[in-house]
């Protein structure tokens, strides 16, 4: 089956700093696909620049078709129905992702026109619906209401509602529960799983906490210094993670049974995107790294029918004997 | 909601009340308007006659009382050199003020608002800075000096337009560029930077991963949220339209509001420059309150507090 979206090779470049590094990534047709990584790794950039969405200092190079059309450089128009209407995106901040100006019901209703065709009567009750289905109580009466009159959680409910209206292939979620307080952050994802399940939508969750993608996808990418350093199905990404760094995230997880023990952080910080190393960028924090892993950046190697992983000594060892 | 208005209300009263005061003790202790008035030779009981005449041989807080409660009487006291009403001399200078006030406003709006938008949207073009270039240029430059250079190349080099007076509408042209293109300057360097910040914002790339055209994002998303802060400016602008015109007038020679008032306080015409000043605090002080309304109505999170307020 030839994947729904299938990115390749994909930099971007700001002022001559390039915060990504040749991506490769495909998505399969209601696929639920995370991607984790540290802020600065680039899973965001990822798919604002699949989506023309960068500013238009992003240089932007690489490929990312939407089942064969290309969608890096294409014309406006070509992405005005992509946008929305096949890849939905639901960002971090709800709070100042809705027009502060406008009724949910105009920011509802401008989708349903753009993707359905919808107007008047039909697009108010197909807003409604919408505000139902995600959850939105006395959605009539809310309908006019602005986004300030609603807290956190509804106005990701409603980002989530604007994202349904065009019944998109694929929705990008970026970051969608980092600022919500936790049980928030349950039934948010809840519902994402819920909508998932109904539309037969893929879906991919940009996070950084590893928790959150661990229970909601399928597949797991995690992300480095502009690079995908692993790529792995989520169970066997968490039972055994082979990039030290992985290992190294999953490591600074708490256990949820077994003996208390101390969490361990990964020494140093993600390194500046204007100075990287010239090997492999986790080397200088990598316990494990020879002389070798700084002389040439490893390639995304499969090592596995479905796993991959960019390191030139992946520790097939357990977390817990890898970090002794 | 009512409560709010009262609040406003009586701040925007206790505003046109200080100006006045204000006005009443500065042009008292500044200059003896019998001097003034009289001349320098004027023998001495001439000139106490005209101080009693006048009331100034009262005590400056006896003087400010009967000021105050003249006003509430709807009397505004009358000129010192012709005895006319002052508010009559200052309401029959105001269709020549607004002759030039109100052109120049529009200048202002349909210049400044669009430079200002289209500088932002191409952001780093050779139209952003050329546009930026003569917005600051507009708004630096005094202006008496582009007046005057106004006068220089179009009067003076080419002859075209007449340098000063208001015997035809080809007089009010160079006043009204004069005035326009300052107030354009500003406005447009004030649209931009909103404009800027609101395409910044993270619900202008809502709308676009929603799928709406770029140019309805501008139209439909950015222009609503950056009418908010460009109302502040237009609302001090609309403030102006009685008394912004004074050195544009002076130079231009045109007789309007502001050249009464620059003659009235080389006179020390008390009425007259009291006059002027309640009415330019009072429109001043109006158009606050419209821009407040239309805050209100612009911004629905404002609204809000309003209704709890």
């Amino acid at each position: 089956m030839a994947p729904l979206v299938s990115i390749s090779g994909l930099r971007v470049a700001f002022d001559g700093t390039h915060v990504l590094h040749g991506i490769d990534l495909d998505i399969d047709k209601g696929e639920a696909l995370g991607l984790v990584g540290e802020s600065g790794s680039g899973k965001s950039v990822t798919w604002l620049a699949a989506l023309g969405l960068l500013p238009a200092k992003a240089k932007v190079s690489g490929s990312a078709k939407l089942e064969g059309h290309e969608l890096i450089a294409a014309d406006g128009k070509l992405l005005d129905q992509v946008r929305g209407r096949r890849i939905a995106m639901i960002f971090q901040d709800p709070a100042s992702a809705l027009n502060p100006v406008l009724t949910i019901r105009r920011q509802l209703c401008e989708s349903l026109a753009l993707h359905r065709g919808l107007r008047g009567e039909a697009a108010r009750t197909e807003a409604l619906r919408l505000l139902d289905l995600v959850g939105i109580p006395d959605a009539t009466r809310r309908l006019s209401a602005y986004p300030h009159e609603f807290s956190g959680g509804q106005v990701q409910r409603i980002m989530i509602a604007m994202a349904l209206a065009g019944q998109p292939d694929l929705l990008i979620a970026d970051e969608p529960t980092t600022a919500l307080d936790a049980t928030i952050q349950a039934q948010i994802l809840d519902l994402l799983s819920a909508v998932r399940r109904e539309f037969n939508m893929a879906m991919v969750l940009i996070s950084h906490d590893l928790g959150v993608v661990a229970e909601n996808c399928d597949r797991v990418c995690v992300m480095y210094a502009g690079r995908i350093i692993e790529r792995a199905p989520a169970t066997r990404l968490f039972d055994d993670p082979w990039h030290p760094y992985a290992q190294g995230l999953i490591g600074a997880l708490p256990p949820l049974d077994g003996a208390r023990r101390r969490l361990r952080a990964i020494p140093g910080t993600v390194p500046d995107p204007r100075a990287l190393p010239r090997g492999c960028a986790f080397a200088p924090r990598c316990t494990f790294a020879g002389d070798h892993c700084h002389a040439g950046v490893p390639p995304l190697a499969p090592l596995d029918q479905d796993r991959a992983v960019a390191c030139l000594q992946p520790q097939r060892l357990p977390v817990e004997l890898a970090a002794e | 909601m009512l409560r709010y208005f009262a609040i406003r209300l009586s701040r925007a009263l206790l505003t046109i009340a200080l100006v006045v005061t204000f006005a009443f003790i500065v042009l008292r202790l500044s200059g003896d308007p019998a001097l003034m008035i009289m001349g320098p030779e004027a023998p001495p009981e001439v000139i106490a006659a005209f101080r009693k005449a006048w009331g100034l041989d009262h005590p400056i807080w006896v003087q400010y009382l009967d000021y105050f409660k003249a006003i509430g009487q709807g009397e505004l006291g009358r000129s010192m050199r012709d005895g006319r009403p002052a508010i009559q001399l200052v309401l029959e200078r105001i269709p020549a003020t607004l002759a030039l006030t109100i052109p120049a406003f529009l200048v202002k709006v349909l210049l400044g608002i669009p430079a200002g938008i289209y500088a932002a949207l191409h952001r780093g073009s050779a139209i952003d800075r050329g546009v930026m270039i003569t917005a600051v240029a507009g708004f630096t430059v005094p202006s008496f000096v582009l007046a005057l250079l106004l006068v220089l190349i179009f009067a003076v080099q080419l002859g075209w337009l007449p340098s000063g007076g208001q015997d035809s509408w080809r007089h009010a042209i160079l006043p009204i560029v004069t005035l326009g293109f300052g107030g354009a300057a500003v406005l447009a360097r004030f649209t931009r930077s909103a404009m800027l910040e609101i395409l910044g914002q993270p619900y202008i790339r809502t709308a676009s991963a929603k799928g709406v055209p770029w140019r309805r994002v501008i139209t439909d998303h950015a222009l609503p949220n950056a009418a908010i802060p460009t109302v502040t400016i237009l609302g001090f602008m609309v403030g102006s339209l009685i008394a912004g015109a004074v050195v544009v007038e002076s130079v231009f020679s045109w007789p309007g509001v502001g050249r009464l008032l620059v003659v009235a306080v080389a006179n020390r015409d008390l009425a007259v420059v009291q006059c002027i000043l309640l009415l330019v605090a009072i429109t001043m002080v109006t158009s606050n309150l419209i821009v407040d309304f239309l805050y209100g109505l612009l911004d629905p999170r404002l609204r809000s507090k309003g209704a709890e307020a």
